[in-house]
């Protein structure tokens, strides 16, 4: 990396940094059938920068990134590394032109060493053998440079995933990349440990690597990028510094249409205000607990009215969705719905219950990629028909086409694979699967995660009208601005438990942050008393 | 991924311990060494492993105190003797089922390699000509099985199902009766006894260096923890052979014994020590990691077939040895006899997690079951094949529970 000698004025033209870039693709296009994914892109890279790839789901960030790293072959244009043009046939050629990668999932085996997961495929060898001590002194070394404090020696699946995306990254550096690409690093990762990656970044800038960061949190982009690509339906839309845009330009810049969406939400929620129906709830827990995943916590849904459930990730607000399903059972405490006791002990008692659940793991969870969408959306349907009562296919289609045309999925195709569709009309298939079956309460666990700025505008205005329409809503997000957007109460977990209950009105995202903050610094107090 | 794996979020900075030099009681020396016995927690990997020993260990001990001469120095080595052939197969079982895979084809490889060592045999060639052309036979298919699975994608289990009968037909193909093998090099190999009794002071040389390398061992390690209770169960151990080599003056053994244990040390040497052994380790985790890391997938996934094949045919000329002929319907069966011995050993069926010095405690412990049954004389030999299946069922049950344990 040191041989790399241009550095990177903190404002550059929008032309780009001087000096030559150390990657540069020009005019790629790559086709899939009759789709084309990328038409004539072109991306430059720079060493010494962070450079944000935008755009939505399907508009070609994943392809461009797959075409860099020699997963996908490219049907057309030049790649350029170091003013050499090549060509990327496998990911080993990435890698040995300088082009490392960590992906959204982190792609490493967890079953070896931390210090195998970096070095295997260049171990330090000795008459062909391996020398793992050796491999771990260079692990250490590396890591520690990177200002990680993780044992080489000790098993990859025993840490917690975010260490294991650091490792991740620490095997990308260690080849001495020239480039690295940092495909959605921070969608599973927690407040401190996304400022951790970014100290990571940050030393790794200052070495001169050239750093491809892709991130659905637009926070975290005008935070840690210097400049980015724009991409819309495959094309280039354009090249910008970040410091020249704001947030509002960027989205604009990336969807342009689907804004509009989310500022009239804003405006309805805004005007509606006037608070839920004040009826018997549809949902009561009293002190439901769980043997370590959840304290004893008390929580009411009434109908029309929306809660949103505040935390940090493993704060308790996943597991307490779980509960309120019946995907594990309760310990303590007592559940009605709609007024009835009962005691889940399966899904499927929630779901006859007329409860439903969008879990936060849409692919392992939710997704089954090799049905069509039809038969995803008519899933849980047929589930509480029992398998003896087949849907009638003339049932079937008009419930399909009704709630592909009302959720806007595309492509408006029953008969297309589930996992040919993008993450934003997955999710919506999703939803579809629940609403089919009329749930009285919908619990949604992390609904818009890891999907379009656009789709996700479209999740919330139907969440805001369904609760219109009488359904309680238990709506979980890590995105603090997006709960307090939809929701009628807050109700803020920690620990474990919910610590704060308030019904949403002028309630601002610092309050809460100050509420789970708050907490942590009463109970150091208490552990010094 | 869920949430409840991670610990408390917070102000937390550093999510992994370090394994800890500086454990509280670090202060006296065996205080040390205690505090590091209690607190020792085996790896997933390990676990198995010491159930096995200690199964197998067990087995002995209630054998030798229900029959007389049952822990004799010359019993337990003929364990070895009279399965060094399984032990080759599950060498070579181990580096497929690690990758993910199954090799359903070695016991008809192994048929597949008695005939054609016989018929080469009979034909006149050299008896290294014959043991070349039968090691050659086997690798080849093995590699073709291979080139299958990878480049078409076939599942292993259908490839391998389809080497399997390729196989048995073929010995049909070179004979339908039973060829005698009378060789001398190979009559040699089969029944030339080896002494290796110790002397008393041969017997304390090695313990006295045992008991040196492992303390270097030690030393060398940084975590006294993880490395104590590894490092003693391995001196247990070498103590034992040793006293069990110098309890017999008279003890011997074949030639196949040494080919058998030579295999499996080079199997150790190649599956930890070099990148072709890491990667059947990385597939196994996860290929598409593999991939994504640029390790050398398609070639590891070939080879393992063939390290497979190779050691089929390796342990059917050892087969063949033991039985001094050529048959058709030779080794029927012992396919499974080889998976339930790397099961039995603690290797992880979804792959990726597995020891190949397990695989050779698995075959201790079937060869002990049938020294049971032959030792007692009123036993129907079928119980073998059900303690076999018993077995089985109760270590695929605890693979299952401590990989549910893992995070």
């Amino acid at each position: 990396m040191a041989h790399l000698e241009s550095v990177k004025p903190t404002s550059a033209p929008a032309g780009g940094p001087p000096g030559d870039p150390v990657v540069a693709m020009d005019d790629i296009s790559i086709s899939f059938g009759a789709v084309r994914a990328l038409d004539g892109v072109s991306v430059r890279l720079y060493p010494g920068e962070v450079h944000a790839l935008m755009g939505e789901n399907g508009a070609g960030k994943s392809t461009l990134i797959k075409a860099l790293t020699g997963v996908y072959g490219i049907d057309s244009g030049t790649v350029t590394v170091e003013g050499r043009q090549v060509r990327l046939a496998s990911p080993s050629a990435a890698q040995e032109a300088g082009i490392s990668t960590v992906y959204q999932e982190v792609n490493l085996c967890t079953n070896l060493t931390v210090a195998e997961n970096m070095m295997l495929g260049r171990e330090p060898r000795f008459l062909g053998a391996i020398n793992t001590r050796a491999m771990n002194r260079r692990a250490r070394a590396t890591l520690d440079r990177l200002g990680l404090d993780v044992d080489p020696a000790s098993t990859l699946g025993d840490h917690p995933i975010a260490v294991q995306q650091l490792v991740a990254i620490a095997r990308a550096v260690d080849v001495d990349a020239k480039v690295l690409i940092l495909d959605e690093p921070t969608s599973s990762l927690d407040a401190d440990e996304v400022e951790k990656l970014f100290t990571v970044m940050r030393r790794l800038r200052a070495a001169g690597v050239a750093i491809v960061f892709v991130s659905h949190f637009l926070d975290q982009i005008f935070e840690i990028t210097d400049r980015m690509t724009i991409l819309r339906n495959g094309r280039l839309v354009g090249e910008r510094m970040t410091a020249d845009l704001t947030q509002l330009e960027l989205v604009q810049l990336m969807i342009g249409r689907e804004l509009e969406v989310l500022e009239k939400l804003e405006r309805e929620l805004d005007a509606e205000d006037a608070g839920p129906a004040s009826s018997e709830p549809v949902l009561r827990a009293v002190g439901l607990g769980r043997k370590g995943s959840l304290l004893a916590t008390d929580l009411e849904v009434r109908p029309g009215e929306v809660v949103g459930l505040a935390g940090l990730l493993g704060s308790g607000r996943t597991e307490l969705a779980r509960l309120l399903f019946g995907a594990d059972t309760s310990d303590t405490g007592t559940l009605e719905v709609s007024g009835r006791r009962t005691r889940l002990r399966a899904p499927r008692q929630a779901i006859d219950r007329k409860v439903a659940f969008l879990s936060e793991n849409r692919r392992s969870e939710g997704v089954i990629g090799d049905l069509s969408v039809a038969d995803n959306m008519l899933l849980a349907l047929q589930a509480t028909r029992g398998w003896l009562r087949p849907i009638p296919s003339a049932t079937r289609r008009r419930l399909v086409d009704e709630y592909i045309e009302a959720l806007d999925i595309r492509p408006a195709d029953p008969d297309a694979l589930m996992r040919n569709l993008s993450g934003g009309n997955q999710q919506k298939v999703l939803l579809a699967r629940w609403l089919i079956t009329e749930p009285d309460l919908l619990i949604l666990d992390e609904p818009t995660r890891g999907i379009d700025v656009g789709a996700k505008a479209q999740i919330q205005q139907l969440v805001a009208d369904l609760a219109r329409r009488g359904l309680g809503v238990v709506f979980i997000s890590a995105e603090l601005e997006e709960v307090l957007r939809l929701s009628d109460r807050v109700v803020t977990m920690r620990d474990r438990r919910k610590i704060d209950e308030r019904s949403n009105v002028d309630v601002a995202v610092g309050d809460v942050l100050e509420i789970i903050a708050g907490d942590a610094r009463a109970e150091e107090v208490g552990a010094r008393a | 991924m869920s949430t409840q794996t991670r610990p408390a979020p917070g102000g937390a900075t550093t999510p992994a311990p370090r394994t800890a030099p500086s454990t509280p009681a670090a202060g006296s020396r065996p205080g040390r060494w205690w505090h590091a016995l209690r607190t020792y927690r085996p790896s997933a990997q390990l676990v198995p492993l010491l159930a096995t020993l200690a199964l197998f260990l067990g087995m002995l001990q209630v054998g030798g105190l229900r029959y007389e001469g049952f822990t004799s120095s010359q019993v337990i080595l003929n364990l070895l003797t009279d399965n060094a052939f399984l032990v080759v197969l599950a060498v070579g079982m181990t580096f497929v089922i690690l990758t993910g895979g199954i090799d359903l084809s070695v016991g008809s490889v192994v048929a597949l390699s008695t005939m054609v060592a016989a018929w080469t045999l009979q034909d006149g060639w050299s008896p290294y000509a014959a043991i070349a052309a039968t090691l050659t036979v086997g690798t080849v298919l093995g590699l073709l099985t291979g080139l299958v699975i990878h480049h078409f994608d076939v599942q292993p289990f259908i490839a391998t199902l389809a080497g399997m009968f390729l196989a048995r037909g073929l010995c049909y193909l070179i004979s339908v009766e039973s060829i005698p093998i009378r060789d001398d090099t190979f009559f040699f190999l089969a029944s030339e006894p080896i002494p290796i009794a110790l002397a008393p002071w041969q017997g304390g040389v090695v313990i006295g260096l045992l008991g040196l390398g492992m303390l270097a061992a030690l030393v060398r390690r940084r975590s006294l923890r993880s490395a104590l209770v590894p490092v003693l169960v391995g001196l247990g151990v070498g103590m034992w052979v040793t006293l069990l080599l110098m309890g017999d003056p008279a003890l011997t053994t074949t030639y196949s014994v040494v080919i058998a244990l030579a295999t499996v040390a080079v199997a150790v040497l190649v599956l930890h020590r070099t990148r072709f052994g890491r990667t059947v380790y990385a597939i196994g985790g996860s290929e598409a990691s593999a991939l994504l890391m640029g390790l050398r997938v398609g070639l590891v996934k070939v080879g393992v077939y063939a390290v497979s094949g190779f050691c089929a045919s390796l342990g059917g000329l050892l087969f063949a040895f033991y039985m001094l002929s050529g048959y058709s319907l030779h080794a029927v069966g012992m396919e499974l006899d080889a998976i339930a011995a790397v099961v039995i050993g603690g290797t992880l069926l979804a792959g990726g997690r597995g020891l190949v010095v397990g695989s050779l405690l698995g075959v201790l412990v079937l060869g002990t079951i049938q020294t049971f049954i032959s030792f007692d004389g009123t036993l129907s030999s079928w119980w073998t094949k059900i303690v076999i299946g018993a077995l089985v069922l109760v270590f695929v049950v605890m693979q299952r529970v401590l990989t549910r344990r893992q995070p």
